[in-house]
């Protein structure tokens, strides 16, 4: 089978190429180093099939990055090579295509953001730059669709001019030379959006911009959150679900074994989705009708953040608090993706350089970032005894992070590497991508989440009945009582944040804590240990031994922050 | 004395110049010219956060942010 691969430097549209020639979804964003593990798919390519992949971004064939060590790699295994080419920067993007030419391989190039030359008043005279490459050439818009028929055409046409392998004075000498004969700019004013552009990232006009995103996003994914729940899942749960399910109770008992596993137990005669536990309340209502909503609005909102552009800018205005914690600005990334899913986060971390760096933000990431299923619990639980409490959960965990960074930094051997990154230019979001992400997005936590949280609510009831946990219960007791102040029965809750952080949120509804103690066990939850799926993918990337190391800085802090909270409150 | 050589530190928001020299390892100099950052091209300060931020350049309209010790290194001819 044919392998054709998509290379090009970041940030020129190459994912968005990618799904038009495969149809498959991938994950597009406006921010370089999404691509770093590489996606894989397949396209009609006349009678017969070709594999595509999309290879990581990479602005040269000489590696400065483990992704464009990545990049080298792959091109030993392909066949053609269709270089993405970004329209609006000829001039560095040309090195990459002549350094492709140079190794002998088939190349197509894809001159992709094409409609944006126009108002930049930027010419290319495509017909001699063909000339000059020597290789097929066309014009592409991937967002819309336009010009990929036409490159699908060209890719049997491609060819190897193959020039000789020239050292990288010579080669820029020789881009300067195609684009000053290719190109010609025309003068032109700025628009509003590289105006805004600019004072994204000037101190003053940037910090008020960046409290104004986050604070709006705040309120948007809240207002969607909350609109979710009181007017779509709390009315279908109450009139339509908990009827069905009272006419169900008497028929197998209204109590025992079977009972409290599929509807659970009967609060005074009455189902409570929260506190019942059993598989058809608790176990579909916490996911969908306490989760989801959160999970929903808050990639809604990454999404639209991701595409337009905006959080590279986030990065520059958050380097320097970053240094203090060991990071550069560029971390800001995984931490904010943490606040969806720490799987997710934890795995981009793979974009900072050092693993130094990888080892402090993935601990950070884990510890102090909760994810949008247990903030959802929290906002509900907690939230419904004020939302002083709320704060007070929020507050402590940032702490957390700031001084846990400065700690880690100054604790853990080495030094930060610098920021230096590409700041795209704003754009506004294609809807189609940022619905498409947003629906595999929900979709993964759909598939994910709901198994677990079943299974879990299964164990639970089982464990429970077998007295197991009453076990577990007693003999942490001095810990759990004394130090964090929380009943004993409290400690299942946290063994059960093992599996799922939303159900064991869910499991301190029934203690009837008091805010305090509510404050603390949330606390104490969030920081103690990450879920399984977190934990896994921790392992994968920091190894057994720095795995470990997390895992010791995650009990100890845990247990302070709690105790210390305990003492406060 | 305007036109002596200064660094993208030292300049001012919104100064125009054309890359001297990028007075670093060779790792760093192949990042910088990955990004089309290289001697003998003109670049604009776009701006600089404070107490030794990042400062944000643009080279053929790309907007590029070079943390505060890379970009000391690179010294500027002003325009």
């Amino acid at each position: 089978m044919t392998k054709i691969l998509l290379m090009g430097n970041p940030n020129v549209g190459k994912s968005a190429v990618f799904s038009r020639l495969t149809g498959v979804k991938a994950v597009v964003s406006n921010y370089p180093g999404t691509t770093v593990s590489y996606t894989r798919g397949q396209m009609k390519l006349g009678e017969d099939t070709a594999e595509v992949i999309d290879v990581p971004g990479t602005y040269t064939l000489e590696p400065t990055s483990q992704a464009e060590e990545i990049a080298l790699e792959m091109l030993k295994g392909g066949d053609v090579v269709v270089n993405v080419v970004n329209a609006t920067n000829l001039e560095r993007n040309l090195y990459l295509t002549l350094q492709l030419l140079e190794k002998g391989i088939p190349v197509v190039v894809a001159l992709n953001i094409w409609d944006d030359t126009k108002h930049l008043g930027i010419d290319i005279d495509i017909d001699r730059l063909r000339q000059r490459l020597g290789v097929p050439v066309i014009p592409t818009v991937a967002v819309t669709g336009q010009g990929i028929k036409e490159l699908v055409e060209a890719i049997p046409r491609a060819t190897s001019p193959q020039p000789p392998p020239t050292s990288s004075d010579k080669r820029w000498a020789k881009v300067g030379n195609i684009v000053e004969e290719v190109q010609r700019l025309r003068h032109r004013h700025h628009t509003w959006r590289e105006r805004l552009a600019d004072a994204s990232v000037r101190p003053f006009t940037g910090g008020f911009l960046a409290l104004a995103v986050l604070a709006s996003s705040f309120i948007i994914v809240r207002f969607i959150g909350e609109g979710l729940i009181n007017y779509i899942f709390n009315p279908i749960f109450d009139n339509l679900w908990a009827p069905v399910l009272m006419k169900l109770s008497p028929l197998m008992g209204s109590e025992g074994f079977w009972h409290d596993i599929v509807i659970g137990k009967l609060i005074s005669g009455e189902i409570d989705f929260v506190q019942s536990f059993g598989l058809l309340t608790s176990g579909l209502y916490v996911p969908l009708a306490m989760v989801l909503p959160y999970v929903v609005a808050f990639y809604f909102m990454l999404g639209i953040l991701e595409d337009t552009g905006y959080l590279p800018r986030l990065a520059v205005l958050m380097d320097n608090v970053m240094h203090r914690l060991g990071l550069h600005g560029y971390a800001i990334i995984p931490t904010l993706l943490g606040l969806g899913c720490n799987v997710p986060a934890v795995l981009s971390t793979r974009i900072l350089e050092s693993k130094r760096e990888r080892f402090i933000a993935a601990t950070l990431i884990s510890i102090a970032v909760p994810c949008a299923a247990l903030q959802a619990m929290i906002i509900g639980l907690v939230g419904a005894e004020g939302w002083q409490y709320v704060a007070m959960v929020y507050g402590t965990l940032f702490i957390v992070w700031i001084v846990l960074g400065f700690i880690l930094n100054r604790a853990v051997k080495g030094f930060s590497p610098e920021l230096l990154i590409e700041i795209p230019p704003y754009r506004l979001p294609p809807w189609r991508t940022v619905l498409q992400k947003l629906w595999m997005r929900t979709y993964g936590f759909l598939v994910e989440a709901i198994p677990i949280i079943l299974g879990a609510v299964v164990a639970i009831n089982v464990l429970y009945y077998f007295g197991v946990f009453d076990a577990i219960a007693n003999f942490t007791a001095p810990v759990v009582t004394n130090l964090l102040g929380l009943p004993k029965e409290a400690v299942t809750a946290i063994a059960i944040g093992f599996l799922r952080k939303d159900v064991a949120m869910g499991m301190l509804a029934p203690l009837a804590l008091t805010s305090g103690q509510l404050v603390v066990g949330s606390v104490v939850l969030a920081m103690f240990f990450p879920c399984i799926a977190t934990f896994v993918v921790l392992l994968r990337e920091l190894g057994v031994v720095r795995m470990l190391k997390a895992t010791g800085i995650m009990l100890a802090s845990a247990l302070i922050v709690g105790g210390l909270l305990n003492l406060i409150l | 004395m305007d036109k002596a050589p200064t660094t993208l530190v030292q300049m001012e928001r919104g100064q125009r110049g054309t890359v001297l020299q990028l007075q670093g390892g060779r790792g760093l100099v192949n990042r910088l010219n990955a990004l089309g950052i290289r001697p003998g091209k003109k670049i604009t300060k776009v701006s600089a956060m404070l107490m030794r931020g990042p400062v944000t350049i643009e080279v053929d309209r790309a907007q590029i942010a070079i943390g505060f010790g890379m970009a000391k290194k690179i010294t500027v001819k002003l325009d």
